[in-house]
């Protein structure tokens, strides 16, 4: 039996039935994971002993009969969530063989859940990046053509998931992160409304736009794993107090009577003709299941990247001016007093990306900078967060590509950054609404790459678009593909 | 005051607050632990950690706005203020910048010079300490965090302080108030209450404020005073030989009452402050505000004058039990069990206050509670003793704890006023001293104090003065 075509919810069933232990299921993962990974390089850190002991825990757990929702499955999580005991260096060589005294809220809601870590995944570093191309632990391969990017930051989770090394990963998504790799590598993934899903222990980007979001082979899949780290947390002030509905409850509840609107600022004319030819055939497949489409105007889209880079690298400017040297990680100190150390730690700790984004975000809040760039970016942010408040007035949800090119080259945009920056382009927006939305497989590219399509939800929504998410997918058979490892 | 120059003070004072956790994590704010023993992620800046805003900051913030008269912002926002140093962990400290907390306050102050004066209060913010800087013997530092993430309030002055006695003035009030309202413990030695002092000299009439320069290292009002003394005679020197004051930041140097440049203006930080995303405005409501209205102590301005006005006490004794909360209730409570207000202060600022200066020790550790001082007056009032015989009974209680009726029983102190007894004790004194008798008979009426000692002496204090003296004229 190839373990890795089973769901998340068909692995429970036998291990419940006994049909598997989690041991059987950790140590197939492993080995999956031994036998692709030299290819793909999607993982940072495989913990196997750790992964191991956590399963013959769970494996008792099955045994007495009181087994949580994801015991004994193993589970993998991007390289930017704190785990105890197992060193967490968000690809980055400042953080080197770091190791947190903690675990991040979410990775904890997935042990208290019974999942097994595995390991920790490969991604741009500190989240910076359309590729996972910027990672010290190297380049991360799409599975589904191994030149190309499997798009980034959380590169590794969605191509972890593609090649079946695990059923489901955790990623973070602060301008696309989760759903422009999941759409690169035909799987499910999902950004939850900013405040969802606690930021505790997730390294910070952008701490406005960071949110923590679930990448799975299957919607249903996605559903559960978002069930499991949704949540106020009172350890991070911007999570949100709101119920948490069970979002596999009424899945199957159909599109028939939904308003998705198509904004028309996403259809433009330099769109890949694939992905234009798979989008619009979605878009007949809802019809088809008896949803209205309507043409709607989301009128401040075109500033949105340039919004979105300002407000990310000011606060990343920020938040990354604890890796100094002084308490924990990489130290360069050749004694030419403390400015010295700084320079050399941080000149040797962090690559030209991250570099790059510092020093922009250090202008964009200098004096006499401030107000052209920094706050002139959150003005624009409210125009586009109401455009978005003003469109959900008219529709359920909205309807887009994911990302304007299937997967680019290795290598293809990394001297040209503006490049890469506008490859976020459809993904960017809800970002900075702070909304939900979410990528699934929705076609294939003339060259057999996958091709996703983004559902943009309300606030809180989540449950909405995953049910037309699941409508799609039973009524396509797109998620059924898995490329050949 | 100088005859050619004004001088402009604005002051900036820190106040550590006294909540039992830090600012943003939940971690103890206790003084002189082990090194880095009180510390977590949170404050220890490492990596994926958040702040979490601790409501009693924000509560105590409060009360010193309504205290300095200052409007409370309805919705205020915490900033980052970027900068590297190795005891500020995150890179940045959490503070407030354009919307703080309280707002637009001001504070009123006396003093000889110049009588009453108002002074501005600009702003008062929230924000969190730094961590400290040990400096090991082989040149190196390490860094202690246990401060780090520690509550502050900065109160931020308008330059309205126009000599040093007006900057003592307002920071000797200021630190009444915060002390009073129980946010702060008000030590200067261990740094709860820091003062920066901004001073400039500009010619007289002249409106454009001088070149300020920053004080720092102000850790008692003297040498606050000092400081700001030196520092105006310096700017003078400057400007009288004919240069220009620089901007700049200067430590204080108390033992050799000198100030020294610390960094010049080309060092000039950009803090690239903006509002922290990590936070969310804190939203103060009007029913909050009244609330923390309703529940704010007498304050010590109000205190001394009702102590002036209502109950009459003279301007010294108000001003100085109304200066020391505990103090000022202890008084009270004397008052409380015995309605006259002089004789309480009387009692409290003389044997109190010494027998507590004596032992050393505070007024909350008395061991005459202020029911068994009132106790001891009570008795004095109705003359079971004499005031003489009260302060025995004050130094007994203080030893036992026992109540002024225990003692005056148990050792017999009770006040003769057995009229029979007192007039044989009279004779007795007469008899004794013809000397003073023919004295005192020939003009000289002074020495009835003499006999009176002498009737106290021989009936061991406890008979009535007042009878005694009585007797005395009609025996002599």
């Amino acid at each position: 039996m190839k373990f890795h075509d089973l769901s998340i919810q068909e692995m429970r069933q036998k291990l419940l039935a006994g049909e598997l232990t989690s041991i059987e299921l950790t140590q197939q993962c492993l080995q999956r994971i031994k036998a692709t990974d030299s290819q793909l390089n999607a993982f940072i850190t495989v913990c196997e002993e750790e992964a191991l002991a956590a399963a013959a825990v769970a494996d008792q757990q099955l045994a007495t009969g009181s087994a949580p929702l994801l015991t004994g499955i193993p589970i993998a999580v991007k390289d930017i969530f704190n785990t105890l005991d197992v060193r967490t260096t968000c690809g980055s060589k400042i953080l080197d063989n770091y190791i947190s005294p903690y675990d991040a809220t979410a990775v904890a809601k997935l042990r208290e859940q019974g999942a097994v870590i595995v390991g920790k995944l490969n991604m741009d570093e500190f989240a910076m990046g359309s590729s996972s191309e910027n990672s010290a632990a190297g380049v991360v391969h799409n599975p589904w053509d191994l030149e190309r990017v499997p798009g980034g930051s959380s590169g590794g989770s969605a191509a972890a998931v593609a090649s079946g090394q695990v059923v489901a990963t955790l990623g973070t998504d602060t301008g696309g992160s989760v759903r422009q790799p999941a759409s690169h590598c035909g799987v499910v993934g999902l950004k939850p409304t900013y405040g969802r899903v606690s930021r505790y222990g997730v390294i910070a980007y952008a701490s406005s736009l960071d949110q923590v979001g679930p990448v799975a082979g299957n919607v249903a899949d996605c559903a559960l794993m978002l069930g499991v780290v949704a949540g106020y947390d009172p350890a991070d002030s911007t999570s949100v107090d709101c119920p948490v509905p069970d979002y596999l409850e009424n899945l199957n509840a159909g599109v028939a009577g939904k308003k998705i609107g198509l904004p028309k600022e996403y259809f433009i004319d330099g769109l890949d003709p694939d992905i234009k030819k798979a989008v619009d055939a979605a878009i007949e497949t809802y019809q088809q299941l008896g949803a209205e489409v309507v043409s709607v105007t989301l009128p401040h889209t075109d500033y949105s990247v340039a919004c979105y880079y300002l407000i990310a690298m000011a606060e990343a400017s920020s938040n990354l001016a604890r890796y100094d040297g002084v308490r924990f990680g990489l130290r360069q100190d050749s004694g030419d007093g403390l400015i010295g150390m700084y320079q050399q730690t941080r000149s040797a700790g962090f690559g030209d990306e991250v570099k790059r984004r510092i020093m922009l975000g250090t202008y964009a809040l200098s004096s006499g900078y401030y107000e052209a760039y920094y706050l002139k970016a959150q003005k624009v942010r409210t125009l586009i967060r109401q455009d978005f408040h003003d469109v959900f007035s008219q529709v359920d949800f909205l309807l887009t590509p994911v990302a304007p090119t299937p997967a680019f080259k290795i290598g293809e945009k990394v001297n040209d950054p503006l490049q890469m920056y506008l490859s976020d382009i459809f993904t960017i927006p809800t970002n900075l609404a702070g909304t939900c939305a979410m990528s699934l497989p929705c076609g294939f590219s003339k060259n057999e790459l996958p091709i996703g399509l983004q559902l943009i939800g309300k606030p809180f929504a989540e449950a909405e678009i995953l049910q037309a998410a699941y409508a799609f997918e039973q009524a396509t058979d797109w998620n059924k593909r898995v490329p050949e490892l | 005051m100088n005859s050619r120059y004004e001088v402009v003070i604005g002051l900036e004072v820190h106040v550590q607050l006294t909540t039992r956790t830090k600012i943003f994590c939940g971690c103890s704010t206790e003084f002189g632990q082990g090194v880095n023993s009180q510390t977590c992620p949170v404050c220890l800046g490492l990596p994926g950690a958040l702040p979490v805003l601790n409501r009693q900051v924000v509560e105590d913030a409060i009360k010193a706005g309504l205290a300095t008269n200052c409007q409370i912002t309805p919705r205020s926002i915490f900033a980052r203020k970027n900068y590297f140093y190795p005891d500020l962990p995150k890179g940045y400290q959490i503070s407030q910048f354009e919307l703080p907390i309280c707002e637009h306050g001001w504070l009123d102050i006396e003093t000889e010079e110049l009588g009453g004066k108002r002074l501005g209060i600009t702003r008062i913010h929230m924000e969190e300490d730094a961590g400290k800087l040990l400096h090991n013997s082989d040149n190196s530092s390490s860094v202690d965090l246990n401060r780090a993430c520690t509550p502050l309030l900065e109160v931020v002055s308008e330059p309205d302080m126009r000599s040093s006695e007006e900057a003592i003035a307002y920071l000797k009030q200021l630190h009444q108030i915060v002390v009073y309202l129980g946010i702060c413990d008000g030590n200067l030695d261990e740094g709860s209450f820091r003062c920066d002092a901004n001073v400039s000299i500009r010619p007289w009439g002249q409106k454009e404020l001088g070149t300020r320069s920053e004080l720092k290292n102000l850790n008692s009002f003297r040498y606050i005073k000092q400081a700001i003394e030196y520092e105006v005679e310096r700017q003078i020197d400057v400007i009288d030989a004919g240069e220009k004051v620089v901007q700049e930041t200067r430590l204080f140097d108390p033992d050799a009452g000198v100030s020294r440049s610390m960094r010049g203006k080309e060092e000039a930080h950009d803090y690239r402050y903006f509002p922290d995303p990590d936070l969310l405005p804190v939203d103060v409501s009007a029913d909050w505000i009244e609330q923390v209205r309703k529940s704010l102590p007498e304050l010590s301005t109000a205190k001394l004058q009702r102590y002036q006005g209502e109950i009459g006490l003279p301007a010294y004794d108000a001003g100085v039990i109304s200066s020391d909360r505990p103090l000022a209730e202890y008084f009270e409570a004397v008052v409380k069990h015995y309605n006259n207000p002089k004789i309480c202060s009387n009692w409290v600022m003389g044997e109190v206050l010494g027998a507590l200066k004596d032992k050393k020790l505070e007024i909350s550790a008395c061991p005459v509670t202020p029911e068994l001082l009132a106790g001891v007056l009570i008795r004095i009032d109705d003359k079971t003793i004499s005031g003489k015989i009260a302060k025995t009974v004050f130094e007994k209680i203080w030893q036992t704890g026992n109540t002024a009726d225990q003692i005056i029983e148990e050792k017999g102190l009770k006040q003769v006023t057995d009229t029979g007894a007192i007039e044989a004790i009279v004779d007795e004194v007469i008899a004794a001293n013809p000397d003073q008798v023919a004295e005192y008979r020939g003009g000289k009426e002074k020495l009835m104090g003499f006999f009176v000692g002498q009737v106290m002496k021989a009936s061991k204090g406890k008979a009535n003065p007042g009878m005694a003296n009585q007797l005395l004229k009609k025996k002599l």
